[in-house]
């Protein structure tokens, strides 16, 4: 975020083209995450599809529901011990005017607020993606409430928020390296050890079932994470807005390659999926960073990125934790190597004139200042996370049945299934089986032995 | 009578159909199938992990013909089918009491 740098006799006014780029820059934050929820949605196999994409999709409404009632008071109302924010015109979005300007900037309150709700949304969708298959929607939303309300919203007010103490330490985290994916992936660390491994992990082949789903999923990423990552400036008065962009472009395009040259070598092809993933780590590295670097840093960041993410997602195999769709080996580990290469590669001439290792006086200073950043918000939500999931585990359940694990949590949580094979192709069996059930009044074939379906006696297609 | 079944790579089915008509067979089921046989799967990477994949995509294609047709139907299908590859699949008979056409109710070889 930047820094509120404002002279009084120089108050800002309001900028259209600022508000209209930041309006737009919203939606496309906003976009990501349904992007998400078809990259995570692909990787899964075609019983959970479903849930994966629900996972996401909840998020958009109960976080923007929460964020205008206390979150964005939390977050970025009036510091309270460089841990919390609170100012009651927030709460409910009350107190807030329609040409009421965000201090220091040239946008309207109301525009800042709804860019930073699309970042609250999307952090903890992204963790949904280590708990495939195997979580009762229900406890998902309860979590998802309870891990906003206790870890995102006082985490973005440490590291965004005007007093928080990562923010005041001067940590850069441009758009959200630490308070968006080292968050995320460490929450989805602390869950997976409480709730264990999906039935079958490291026995059962677990592929994608939709490759093209990841890729599509992984484009919508790459294109509104522009938005995400450019509009964390708040506006381009200064250039440092369109550097963010350009750097988000070079790092995508280099993590993308350093990713597909690492599996080249050790596994003998270039993988799609390899391709998407690449992708996906250098925008979470270049997240953090690329308001620091210059474009050359920037491939910098998206090639070390890239491998080192590439290596990272093997862990869980060999340490035994089913982080299912590699979150932590993607989101949190991409995000320590952005927040941590800034301490080596910040210029001085992007955001701020804090240089790294490799620049200025060769001083050590940002990169322990990052580590003091990446340290505190990964523990902190490690551990709380963990807490929040045994507390839920024990109260209301966090798992699905076996049974219902392995018949498919779609049809279990959601009464649904992602794809209607019958009719895709020789069709005419599919069909004449469930239109003979249905004559005979039973339900539809599909749908037998199925306890929670068995309520919908319709039939779907006459 | 009997029923010929054949299990070959897909890729074959052209030739196949094409060998059986020349030899004057006028129809013929297929249905996509999946197996191994001493050729095992094959291997497929994702981010790195491995899958072994047991089963692979074959087409079963079935034939009902006359007792004297037999052999040389058989061999036919498997001269069409052949790539001299592992995995080149397999093919085999077995007796079939009757048959009727459903159409006419016409029995046995008369209904082929």
């Amino acid at each position: 975020m930047a820094p509120a740098i404002m002279l009084a006799a120089d108050a800002p006014k309001l900028s259209s083209a600022n508000t209209g780029f930041m309006l737009i820059a919203s939606a496309l934050v906003l976009l990501m995450t349904p992007g998400l929820a078809f990259f995570y949605g692909g990787m899964v196999r075609v019983k959970s599809t479903l849930n994966m994409l629900m996972m996401s999709f909840i998020s958009m409404g109960i976080v923007t529901i929460l964020w205008v009632l206390y979150g964005f008071s939390m977050s970025f109302g009036t510091d309270h011990g460089s841990l919390i924010g609170w100012t009651s015109d927030f709460v409910g979005w009350t107190g807030i005017g329609k040409m009421d300007l965000w201090p220091g900037y040239t946008i309207p309150v109301f525009v800042f607020a709804v860019f930073q709700m699309m970042f609250a949304i999307i952090t903890p969708a992204l963790i949904s993606g280590a708990l495939a298959d195997r979580v009762k929607f229900s406890a998902w939303a309860v979590f998802l409430v309870l891990w906003v309300t206790i870890v995102y919203f006082p985490v973005a007010h440490w590291v965004w928020g005007t007093g928080g103490w990562a923010y005041e330490l001067g940590v850069i985290d441009f758009a959200g390296g630490t308070a968006v994916h080292i968050n995320a992936g460490a929450a989805a660390l602390g869950v997976i050890l409480v709730i264990g491994k999906r039935v079958g992990f490291k026995k059962d082949p677990m592929r994608p079932h939709s490759l093209p789903l990841v890729m599509l999923g992984a484009g919508l990423l790459w294109f509104g994470w522009f938005g995400f990552n450019a509009g964390s400036w708040l506006g381009n008065d200064d250039g440092v807005g369109p550097l963010m962009f350009v750097n988000t472009q070079i790092a995508t395009a280099a993590a993308m390659l350093a990713w597909l040259g690492y599996e080249k070598i050790r596994h003998g092809a270039c993988t799609t999926l390899g391709a998407a993933s690449g992708a996906v780590a250098g925008l979470v590295a270049i997240t953090p960073s690329g308001g620091a670097v210059t474009p050359l840093g920037a491939i910098a960041v998206g090639a070390i990125a890239g491998v080192a993410c590439a290596a990272a997602v093997g862990l869980k195999f060999r340490l035994g934790y089913d982080d299912s769709l590699d979150v932590v080996g993607v989101h949190m580990v991409g995000g320590i190597i952005g927040s941590l290469l800034i301490g080596f590669f910040a210029s001085g001439k992007g955001q701020s004139t804090a240089t790294g290792v490799f620049y200025g006086d060769h001083s050590f200073t940002q990169l322990w200042k990052q580590c003091a950043g990446v340290g505190g918000v990964l523990a902190y939500s490690l551990i709380v996370s963990a807490v929040l999931a045994f507390l839920l585990d024990k109260t209301i359940g966090m798992r699905v049945t076996q049974d219902e694990e392995i018949s498919g949590i779609d049809r279990a949580e959601h009464a649904e299934s992602a794809y209607d094979y019958s009719g895709a192709g020789g069709g005419v069996l599919g069909s004449a089986l469930s239109a003979a059930a249905g004559a005979a009044g039973g339900k539809p074939s599909e749908n037998q032995g199925d306890k929670k379906s068995g309520k919908q006696t319709k039939k779907v297609d006459a | 009578m009997k029923l010929i079944t054949a299990v070959v790579k897909p890729y074959r089915l052209d030739e196949i159909k094409e060998a059986l008509q020349s030899f004057g067979v006028h129809g013929l089921t297929v249905t996509e199938a999946s197996g191994y046989g001493r050729q095992r799967g094959h291997t497929e990477v994702y981010r790195g992990a491995e899958y072994t994949v047991d089963l692979v995509p074959k087409i079963r294609i079935e034939v009902l013909t006359e007792d004297d047709d037999a052999e040389e139907l058989i061999e036919t299908i498997a001269k069409a089918a052949r790539t001299g590859k592992i995995g080149d699949g397999k093919v085999w008979s077995v007796p079939v009491e009757t048959a009727v056409r459903v159409r006419t109710g016409e029995r046995g070889p008369d209904a082929l």
